[in-house]
């Protein structure tokens, strides 16, 4: 669970975040939606201390995060795992080494017992017999799904994930989703995915966070997020063209 | 103003450079790595160009001379002088901060713009210690470089000058042992240690704090190359002020 209390955050005077308050919960897959610039990655690297708010507080499971020193942001830190836009593979190793990588850094386990632990998880992602590849000989999606690996080698605790299928067919998206959302359930991880795509509100959305102008604009699941009456939702939502046929043929069936 | 913000960001990095370590096993494997791509990746050119440089010199030194009162190892003596003081440190430092310097300013800045140094930190690494220290120890080894350098660019002046008929070897070795100060090697060798460590950082700045994308980092390259030359050539004015006059 990660508590955020009345979080600001402006850079050169100008406020992007301007107070939110929000709750992620644990064992299930926190989205967070709105339009761009609206601050959904400045809000992220609130979360993760690569920025520091101006203002309000971020705690994990009770721990004061944000007012942790660099040390001890380290620390809680290995028990974050982070899934980029773009992968961030560490492209001087092979698929192997980074999946190992965190293992290498923060365990002392054999180098036997690592090679388990990081098949297991290639396996999990369905990318056995890649081992020593590079990420440049791997496709986008497979790069995806190997920083995923990497993300949940050392079991972490909180899963954050930013736009973790732009860029891929639908096809690609869908098992990526359904892979951060199983994951989730399985570990009880606290998961954070920031999406622009409502294919994945439909898919995963279980707890949804609408961000505009810098304030929490409204919350709820994705079951409520198509029968909501609120404007500024609606509005985000039904601005694709296929979600307004949805809409229009949902309200016809009711 | 922006140059003195990025002095100081720069001796802020350094305090983060040697900050919280990395776990020493993984580090003992990117100090072995990076001498292997900095250093011996780099004898080849410093090699060849070093020899030839020397015979360059011995050359045109001996060309120069031809008032028959000035004895012909002096061309040995010269060619000694400039190698050790400013050819091997200096000028083959400036050819790194091309070579290396680049080559670090690239890497660290394509890691910058994937945001792999992002996911460093996000795992808890410290980034600064896990990419520049280690380069920082491998150039520890950069006097050796020179030391081969000086060397070679003694033996490329012996050769131009006794092969091209300019001197005997015998007068050449009388003239490359001629009034030997042995302070100047150590001057050589504090310059290099100096240079090193220039050559280690200021491009790793460069990288470690570009911003953009893909085409950007071919920019901080060549910032990186300018700068590093600039700090080289002010360090060597300062260092030769101080222990030489
Ligand atoms: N490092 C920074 N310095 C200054 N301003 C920033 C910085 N990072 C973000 N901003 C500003 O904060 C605002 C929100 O940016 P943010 O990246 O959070 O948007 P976003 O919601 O993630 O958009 P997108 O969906 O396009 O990724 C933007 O106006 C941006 O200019
Ligand atoms: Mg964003």
């Amino acid at each position: 669970m990660i508590q955020v209390k009345n979080l600001h955050k402006g850079f050169n005077g100008q406020e992007v975040l301007k107070g939110i308050d929000y709750q992620f919960e644990r064992g299930k897959t926190n989205l967070i939606i709105g339009q761009s610039g609206s601050g959904k990655s400045v809000f992220l690297k609130c979360m993760l201390g690569l920025f520091k708010p101006d203002q309000g507080a971020i705690e994990y499971d009770g721990k004061p995060y944000s007012n942790f020193s660099d040390e001890e942001q380290r620390e809680l830190r290995t028990e974050i795992g982070m899934l980029f836009q773009g992968g961030a593979l560490f492209d001087s190793m092979t698929v192997e080494e980074n999946v190992m990588f965190p293992l290498r850094m923060f365990t002392n386990q054999k180098r036997g017992e690592m090679r388990d632990r990081v098949h297991e998880v290639l396996k999990r992602v369905n990318l056995e017999g890649n081992d020593t590849k590079m990420p440049s000989e791997i496709s986008g999606g497979m790069q995806k799904r190997v920083a995923i690996a990497r993300a949940i080698v050392n079991k972490p605790k909180y899963l954050f994930c930013d736009e973790p299928n732009s860029g891929l067919d639908p096809q690609t998206a869908t098992i990526i989703d359904n892979l951060i959302q199983q994951l989730t359930h399985e570990n009880e991880i606290t998961t954070v995915v920031i999406t622009h795509d409502m294919n994945s509100v439909l898919e995963i959305g279980e707890r949804i966070a609408f961000l505009k102008d810098g304030l929490l604009a409204w919350k709820g699941t994705k079951e409520d997020i198509f029968h909501t009456q609120d404007k500024t939702v609606t509005d985000f939502v039904y601005s694709s063209n296929l979600f307004k046929k949805v809409r229009e043929a949902q309200l016809k069936g009711h | 103003m922006t140059y003195l913000y990025s002095i100081g960001e720069y001796f802020i990095m350094l305090k983060g450079v040697f900050g919280r370590m990395t776990k020493g096993s993984v580090l003992r494997n990117l100090i072995f790595k990076e001498i292997n791509e900095l250093i011996m990746g780099s004898m080849g050119i410093v090699s060849f160009l070093s020899f030839f440089i020397g015979a360059v010199v011995a050359i045109q030194t001996a060309l120069n001379l031809n008032n028959p009162l000035i004895p012909k190892s002096l061309v040995a003596f010269a060619a000694r002088q400039s190698i050790i003081l400013e050819f091997a440190p200096t000028f083959i430092s400036i050819i790194m901060a091309g070579k290396v310097g680049s080559f670090i300013t690239s890497s660290i800045g394509s890691m910058r713009v994937t945001e792999q140094i992002d996911a460093l930190e996000v795992m808890g690494i410290n980034s600064k210690n896990y990419l520049i220290f280690p380069k920082i120890m491998a150039m520890l080894t950069y006097p050796f470089v020179i030391a081969i350098s000086m060397f070679l660019g003694i033996a490329g002046a012996y050769t131009a000058a006794v092969f091209g008929g300019f001197v005997t070897s015998d007068q050449f070795l009388t003239g490359l042992q001629d009034d030997f100060i042995g302070f100047h090697l150590v001057y050589a060798f504090i310059k290099t240690i100096l240079f090193a460590f220039i050559l280690a950082t200021v491009p790793s700045y460069h990288g470690y704090f570009m911003k953009g994308g893909a085409l950007e980092v071919g920019e901080a390259s060549t910032t990186s190359f300018v700068w590093t030359s600039v700090v080289l050539i002010i360090t060597n004015y300062v260092i030769t002020q101080l222990l030489l006059s």
